[in-house]
């Protein structure tokens, strides 16, 4: 037991020492969650967008105003002819054109039916899709206030709610997402890098030496890095909640032990790294892109997993952040406790149990 | 103490040792010696169970050090050939991870390190990274010690370490020896040979003789012939001359004295200092001188 204690006293002031690893512990993850929470965010918030309006009455001046004032789109132009929309395009800035036709509010009026035409910059499709979505919606949302009293014509119209993120946030998406990639990167990435240092240095051929036990010497490197991976997950969630606006709607234990498991899964995955590379470098490579691209990528973390190819659908069911990140979801958002959550765990705690036992049988003994 | 019996080791085809047998004496300091490459560090790294033998037997204080390696980790005290301490931990943090790592504490076997962790002790709080070679040396040598093992196994101690140091760190190993405790030590230097109690030679994975470094010495049985050239820059012309020298065996050079072994015995040095003279080579000092350890070295590797 003394020997554990000492062990860990002495990673711990490894890892206070070294301003590097200090940075990756306590840097990275604040940069990393501004980075994705700002830059790479799926909504929209003043798109530059141009007016045609052929009729100019009271109904389009007051659907104007509500698309204007609904935050999302900044007026640009005002165009007078069909012949200016093709050029305003071409200059790039404006996203989307709304055009009225001639007579609206009459023809609206005697027909009860109106047209506005939308014509969208789809080189970014996402983009394009979403602007018209926002549009129509402000659109359906005023004739239906608008005309509320009126029982014929019965119109039906689709209309779609977001559910759990009904202003279609991006921070929702991102915040989980950007745990389990930090938790991910501290955990194993450093794990992996701080054993193979020690193999680097020579300093494992006395470790070997001593009396200390494969589980002494493993248990020594992990502890400190799960209890600074737990502060770490804290400053996201709390910053997630507080920058972003995340809501923690499930219980606060149930996602400390969501978190915990995840990080001992990353830890195990960490372990079982450095137990193949012989070099600091290794580790890095080997965890930079066995770990980060996939936790990225397949995890459903940017990409949406439905949309991916079959194959790599069944790909991404091996991807532990997968489990995690929608777990994640549902405590944070959702508020789903245990009872729907426990497959999640159940993986993720196989994945943990496989990748510990498979690292412990690995690790060496001796020098070969 | 240590019992090694027909020891063989390969690195793929690479074979590093090649049947080592040997043994050494409870209590005494035993010295291998060999140039870069002969399997010295191979063998010490299968003593510390750090790696397997492929045939043969190893057994310290008669536990093997396969199937008891669990034991042997606990009272042998190893320094590997690199400086291995963590660089960013103080001199103070070194030892006591060390001593807490072997289930003891620095206070109870401070009284075997006193000597030596005495002389780096002013610098405790420097980290161990920013130390001089000598510093590191004794830090190292603390370190392996603080858990009062009853053999210290020590690869190269003294490779890279200035000669005060050197001579230091011998000092204190005689020291240790006198404490009870065998000290198993290889270097590549010559010179050392004479401070240990036995000596084995090695040489690309085989042992070439075990003996005391006096014996050894002595099984030297030919005459030899120590030339001295004054003005040193003089001294590759000089060997090459020597080579070429009619009757000449072997010319080596060591330090600042060319060694010179003859076909013939009744070559001697005025013969010799002639020769030179003749070559135009005037200020050189030659005269008979008794053959040392590297001497015989020279002469076991060339019968080979």
């Amino acid at each position: 037991m003394n020997q554990l204690l000492g062990f860990i006293k002495k990673e711990f002031t490894h890892i206070f020492r070294d301003t590097r690893t200090m940075v990756i512990l306590f840097g990275i993850p604040i940069i990393q969650l501004m980075l994705f929470g700002y830059v790479i965010t799926t909504e929209i918030k003043d798109a530059r967008i141009a007016i045609l309006d052929h009729s100019n009455d009271n109904v389009t001046r007051e659907i104007k105003n509500k698309i204007l004032s609904s935050g999302y789109f900044l007026l640009e132009a005002n165009l007078l002819q069909e012949n200016e929309i093709d050029p305003i395009f071409k200059k790039g800035d404006v996203k989307q054109v709304i055009v009225f036709e001639r007579n609206f509010a009459q023809r609206l009026e005697r027909e009860g039916k109106a047209n506005i035409q939308v014509i969208a910059d789809a080189s970014d499709p996402n983009t394009a899709q979403m602007l018209y979505n926002y549009t129509n919606g402000i659109v359906q949302d005023y004739t239906k206030k608008k005309y509320a009293g009126f029982t014929i014509p019965v119109q039906i119209k689709s209309e779609v709610r977001m559910l759990y993120n009904e202003n279609m946030v991006g921070a929702f998406m991102f915040v989980p997402g950007t745990m389990a990639l930090i938790l991910m990167l501290i955990s194993a990435m450093m794990t992996s890098i701080t054993i193979a240092r020690e193999k680097e240095m020579g300093t494992m051929e006395i470790l070997l030496v001593s009396p200390l036990k494969a589980p002494h010497i493993i248990l020594g490197k992990v502890a400190p890095y799960l209890l600074l991976s737990v502060i770490d997950a804290f400053v996201v969630v709390f910053l997630g909640n507080v920058v972003f606006g995340v809501p923690i709607r499930g219980s606060l234990f149930v996602l400390a032990f969501l978190v915990i498991l995840y990080i001992s899964m990353a830890l195990s995955l960490g372990i079982l790294i450095s137990t193949v590379a012989n070099s600091q470098q290794v580790a890095m490579f080997i965890s930079g892109f066995a770990l980060m691209l996939p936790t990225i990528l397949l995890s459903g973390f940017i990409y949406p997993i439905e949309n991916m190819p079959y194959a790599l659908q069944i790909l991404s069911n091996f991807m532990p952040p997968r489990w995690f990140i929608d777990a994640l979801k549902q405590v944070m958002l959702k508020g789903n406790g245990l009872e729907y959550i426990w497959p999640n765990i159940l993986i993720l705690s196989a994945m943990t149990i496989f990748f510990l036992a498979l690292s412990v049988k690995k690790f060496k003994l001796r020098l070969e | 103490m240590i019992r090694i019996g027909n020891l063989e080791k390969s690195y793929g085809e690479q074979k590093a040792l090649k049947g080592i047998t040997l043994d050494v004496e409870n209590g005494e300091i035993f010295g291998l010696i060999g140039p870069d490459g002969a399997g010295k560090t191979t063998l010490m790294r299968i003593l510390v169970t750090l790696l397997l033998p492929d045939k043969g037997f190893a057994t310290i204080n008669g536990l093997d050090v396969v199937a008891d390696f669990r034991k042997i980790r606990t009272m042998v005290g190893y320094m590997p050939g690199r400086f291995s301490l963590y660089q960013d931990l103080t001199v103070a943090e070194n030892l006591q991870f060390f001593a807490t790592v072997f289930g003891g504490t620095v206070e109870a076997n401070y009284h075997l390190i006193k000597d030596i962790y005495g002389q780096i002790e002013p610098f405790r709080n420097r980290l161990a990274g920013k130390l001089s070679g000598g510093m590191k040396q004794k830090l190292a040598l603390s370190c392996s010690l603080i858990h009062a093992p009853k053999v210290l196994i020590l690869d190269e101690p003294t490779t890279g370490v200035d000669a005060v140091s050197r001579k230091e760190f011998w000092e204190m190993l005689n020291n240790l020896r006198h404490k009870g405790i065998t000290i198993l030590v290889s270097t590549p230097y010559m010179d050392e040979a004479n401070l240990c109690d036995r000596v084995a030679l090695l040489q690309n994975g085989s042992i070439l003789s075990i003996d005391t470094p006096a014996k050894i010495n002595a099984s030297f049985k030919r005459k030899m012939l120590g030339v001295k050239v004054v003005n040193t820059s003089q001294r590759y012309g000089c060997v090459n001359l020597l080579k070429e020298m009619k009757g000449v065996d072997s010319v080596f050079s060591f330090g600042d004295v060319i060694h010179v072994t003859f076909h013939h015995a009744d070559i001697d040095e005025i013969i010799v200092r002639e020769y030179l003279f003749g070559k135009g080579q005037q200020d050189v000092l030659v005269e008979e001188i008794s053959a040392g350890i590297e001497d015989v070295f020279m002469e076991l590797m060339q019968k080979n």
